[in-house]
C-alpha cells in the first residue's frame, strides 16, 4: 500500500519512510504542511500519516483542508500531545486515528494497515456475517459458530471477537483493543488485555487443532487461517 | 487627576449623588404632600364652622326678623375670638356686624371665596384675609359670615421654612457622606491597585489586605488573594515536577545508557546482542510510560484538561473498568466484588476517570494480597452519597501505615514493600490528580485489614425522583 508521511523531523520521517518499505510498503515523505497537502491531494495514497506540528500548515488545518477538498484518504495524526482533548480535537478536524509520540513501529503499522483496508472496503458493504475458515460471526443475530457448533460468548467477548474478525489477517494491538472494544485510550499496562483474549482463545480454539487467534510477539494479536509466520504461541 | 477629580470620578460618589437627587426628591413629595393636606383640612374645617353659623343666623332671621339677627351678629361680633359677621341691604349698605371695610361686589358673590378685610375696632390695620360665605336673606338682605384664615397662612409660611431647611439639611448631609463613602473607598481600592502592582513587579507572596468587614471589597479582595494562591500553587506545582522529572527520569536514563554500554562491550554472539537491543527498548518504553504519566498529571494539575469535560455516567465507566480488570484478577485467583449504583451522572473526562479507576485496580492486584495467605478479596464499589458519588477500591492486603497514607500520593513514591514489584509510583497521584480536576478528592483509609481507596466526586446533578431516597452508605 502507497503511505506518505508527512513528518518535518528528517530523522523521525527518514525512519518511517525505512521501516514501512523493509514491511513491504510504498511511503513518500514531506517534510512541511504545504507540500503534504499538494502531495496528498495529486498522489493516490492508501493512507496519510500526518504529524500534528508542522512547519507553514499545521497538521490539523492540512486534515481540514483536505477534508473540504473531499480528500477522503484515511489519516493518522501523530502527536507529541498525547493528551484526552488534543485527541477528540485531531478526530473533529477529520482525522482517522490519532496515536501519541513516542509509539512502537508495529503499533503504528498495525494502525496503519487497518485504515488502509477500511479503506479498500466501503463501510456501506461491511458484511454482516464475518467468516474466517469454519469460525462464523453474525453481527446481526449476535451468533457465533465454530463447524456449526455455537459457541456462547460474553458480550465484550463477542465485541473482541467481533473486531478481530474484522480485521482479520491483520495484526490487531492491544491499545487497539482496548479502543474499539472498551472505549478507553489509555496505555494498557498490565496484561489485562491478554487475559481477555486468552480467555476468548479458550472458547473457539480449544478443542479444534487448527488455531485461529494467533499472538504476534511484539505486537498484538490476529486472527487468520494458518500460523503466522514469526513468533507463534 | 487632580484628587478631587478622582473622587468625583469614582462609582461611590456618582452613587451617593444618584441617592442624593432621589432622596430630594422624595422629601420634596412628601412635604409638598404635608402641606397640601394641612391646608385642605384647616379650610375644610372653616367651611363647616362658616355654613354651621350662616344655618343658624338664617334660622334667627326665619323666626325673628331682622331686629332677632342683628342683635344675635352684634352679640356673636363682641364675643372674643369672634368669627367675622357682616349684614348689608341689597346695595351693600352695613346694617351690622364687626367687618368695615370689603373690596367692591363681594356681597354679591355666592359660595366660599377668600377675600380682603378691615374689621370695625381695628380702623387703620392693614387688611387681613378671611375665608368667606356671603347668604342671600329673604328680603334681599344679603348675611356674611367669615373666617380669619391668616393662621392658614402662617402654617404654610412655616411649611415652606421647614422645606428650605430640609433642602438645605439633606443636600449637606448627602454631599458629605458621599465624600466620606467615596474617600473610604477610593482609599481601599487605591491600596489594592499598588498591591497588585508590586505582585506584578515580581512580590508574588504579597496578600491583599483583608478587613474582616465581609464586604464587596473584601470578597474581592479574598478572592484575590485565593487566586495567587492558586497560582503560586500551580508555579511550585510545576517547579516540582520538573525537579521530579530531572531527578527521576535520569535513573532509568542511566540504567537504559548502562543497558547499552554493556551489550556494546559484552555482547559475543548476533542472540545476545538482540536480547540487549530488546531490553534497552523494554527500557525506553518504560521511559516513556513514565513520561507521558508524569506529564499528564503535571497537565491535570495545571488544570487545563478542563476543556475536554463532559457529562457522562460515571457507573457505567467504573463498571466497565472492573470488567475488564475481572478477567485478570480471576486468572490471578483474586476474587473481584463488584457492586455499582446505576446512574450515576458526573461531569467530567471519561477517559481520565477510567484511566485512575485502572491504576487504582492495578494497585490492589499487585498490593493486595493478604499477608497471612488466605485468598486475596478486592471490592469495588460505586455509589450516591448526597450530592456526591463514593468510589471505593478495597482490598484485604497489608494496607499502609498512617503515617504513609499522605506520603504515597506523592510522585514516584514507592513504599520499601513495593519495590521488588514493577511499577513507577505514580498511579496513585495519577488518581488524585483525576479527584482533583473532577473537584473531588482522594483517600486513603484503613480496610481493617488492608487498604481502602476512596474516590469522592460531584454529582452533575440529582433527579428530583432520586433526593428523596436516602443515600446508601
Amino acid at each position: 500500500m502507497r503511505i506518505l508521511i508527512i513528518e518535518d523531523d528528517k530523522e523521525a520521517a527518514s525512519y518511517l519512510v525505512k521501516a514501512f518499505r523493509e514491511t513491504g510498503h510504498v511511503a513518500d515523505h514531506a517534510a512541511d504542511g504545504l507540500d503534504g497537502y499538494a502531495m496528498a491531494e495529486a498522489g493516490d495514497y492508501d493512507v496519510l500519516v500526518v504529524d500534528r506540528m508542522l512547519p507553514k500548515l499545521d497538521g490539523l488545518s492540512l486534515i481540514r483542508s483536505l477534508r473540504e477538498q473531499k480528500v477522503e484518504t484515511p489519516v493518522l495524526i501523530l502527536s507529541a500531545l498525547g493528551q484526552v482533548d488534543d485527541r477528540v480535537k485531531g478526530l473533529r478536524a477529520g482525522g482517522d486515528d490519532y496515536l501519541p509520540k513516542p509509539y512502537a513501529f508495529s503499533e503504528l503499522l498495525a494502525r496503519v494497515e487497518v485504515l488502509a483496508r477500511r479503506r479498500a472496503s466501503a463501510p456501506s458493504n461491511e458484511p454482516t456475517v464475518y467468516r474466517v475458515a469454519d469460525l462464523e460471526l453474525d453481527r446481526l443475530s449476535h451468533r457465533v459458530t465454530r463447524s456449526g457448533h455455537e459457541i456462547v460468548l460474553q458480550p465484550r467477548e463477542f465485541r473482541l471477537l467481533e473486531y478481530l474478525m474484522k480485521n482479520a489477517n491483520q495484526v490487531v494491538t492491544r491499545t487497539m483493543l482496548l479502543e474499539h472494544v472498551w472505549d478507553y485510550h489509555f496505555d494498557p499496562q498490565t496484561n489485562v488485555i491478554d487475559v481477555h483474549v486468552s480467555r476468548l482463545r479458550s472458547k473457539i480454539d480449544k478443542g479444534f487443532d487448527k488455531p485461529l487467534i494467533h499472538t504476534i510477539r511484539g505486537a498484538g494479536y490476529m486472527v487468520r487461517v494458518g500460523s503466522v509466520e514469526e513468533g507463534e504461541e | 487627576m487632580t484628587a478631587l477629580g478622582k473622587l468625583f470620578r469614582t462609582t461611590a460618589f456618582k452613587l451617593s449623588f444618584a441617592y442624593l437627587l432621589v432622596f430630594t426628591l422624595f422629601a420634596f413629595v412628601t412635604l409638598g404632600y404635608v402641606a397640601w393636606s394641612a391646608q385642605k383640612l384647616l379650610t375644610d374645617q372653616f367651611v363647616s364652622a362658616i355654613d354651621t353659623e350662616i344655618n343658624s343666623l338664617a334660622g334667627i332671621y326665619r323666626g325673628g326678623g331682622l331686629r332677632r339677627l342683628v342683635g344675635s351678629v352684634e352679640r356673636r361680633s363682641r364675643a372674643p375670638g369672634a368669627s367675622l359677621y357682616l349684614v348689608t341691604t341689597s346695595l351693600g349698605e352695613r346694617v351690622a356686624g364687626n367687618v368695615g371695610a370689603l373690596p367692591p361686589g363681594v356681597i354679591d358673590r355666592v359660595g366660599e371665596f377668600e377675600t380682603l378685610y378691615n374689621r370695625t375696632d381695628e380702623t387703620d390695620a392693614k387688611p387681613n384675609v378671611a375665608l368667606v360665605r356671603v347668604y342671600v336673606l329673604p328680603g334681599d338682605f344679603r348675611l356674611l359670615v367669615g373666617r380669619d384664615i391668616e393662621e392658614r397662612v402662617r402654617l404654610r409660611d412655616v411649611i415652606h421654612r421647614a422645606f428650605g431647611y430640609s433642602l438645605l439639611f439633606i443636600g449637606v448631609l448627602g454631599c458629605l457622606g458621599s465624600w466620606f463613602i467615596a474617600r473610604r473607598v477610593l482609599k481601599r481600592v487605591d491600596d489594592m491597585t499598588d498591591i497588585t502592582r508590586d505582585i506584578m513587579a515580581g512580590d508574588l507572596d504579597g496578600r491583599l489586605k483583608v478587613a474582616g468587614t465581609g464586604d464587596e471589597l473584601d470578597r474581592l479582595a479574598q478572592n484575590l488573594n485565593d487566586m495567587l494562591d492558586r497560582i503560586g500553587e500551580l508555579m511550585r506545582g510545576m517547579r516540582e515536577v520538573s525537579d521530579n522529572i530531572a531527578h527521576d527520569l535520569k535513573t532509568p536514563l542511566t540504567r537504559l545508557r548502562n543497558k547499552a554500554d554493556e551489550a556494546l562491550r559484552t555482547a559475543k554472539t548476533q542472540d545476545e546482542l538482540k536480547g540487549s537491543l530488546e531490553a534497552i527498548i523494554e527500557e525506553s518504553d518504560n521511559l516513556i510510560r513514565i513520561f507521558n504519566a508524569l506529564l499528564m498529571i503535571a497537565r491535570l494539575e495545571a488544570g487545563n484538561a478542563r476543556e475536554a469535560l463532559a457529562d457522562f455516567d460515571a457507573a457505567e465507566a467504573v463498571r466497565d473498568v472492573a470488567e475488564l480488570y475481572e478477567a485478570l484478577a480471576e486468572e490471578a485467583g483474586v476474587s473481584l466484588d463488584v457492586s455499582i449504583e446505576n446512574d450515576l451522572p458526573i461531569h467530567g473526562s471519561r477517559e481520565l476517570l477510567g484511566q485512575a479507576m485502572a491504576n487504582l485496580l492495578d494497585n490492589a492486584l499487585k498490593y493486595g494480597a493478604a499477608p497471612d495467605g488466605s485468598p486475596q478479596t478486592i471490592s469495588v464499589s460505586a455509589q450516591r452519597a448526597g450530592s456526591e458519588m463514593r468510589i471505593v477500591v478495597a482490598d484485604r492486603g497489608p494496607g499502609i501505615l498512617e503515617a504513609e497514607r499522605s506520603h504515597v500520593l506523592e510522585r514516584f513514591v514507592r513504599l520499601e514493600t513495593a519495590r521488588s514489584r514493577p511499577g513507577f509510583g505514580l498511579g496513585l497521584s495519577l488518581a488524585a490528580a483525576v479527584a482533583r480536576l473532577h473537584e473531588g478528592r482522594l483517600m486513603l483509609e484503613d480496610n481493617a485489614p488492608g487498604l481502602r481507596v476512596v474516590l469522592i466526586l460531584p454529582l452533575k446533578d440529582i433527579p428530583v425522583t432520586q433526593t428523596a431516597l436516602p443515600s446508601a452508605a
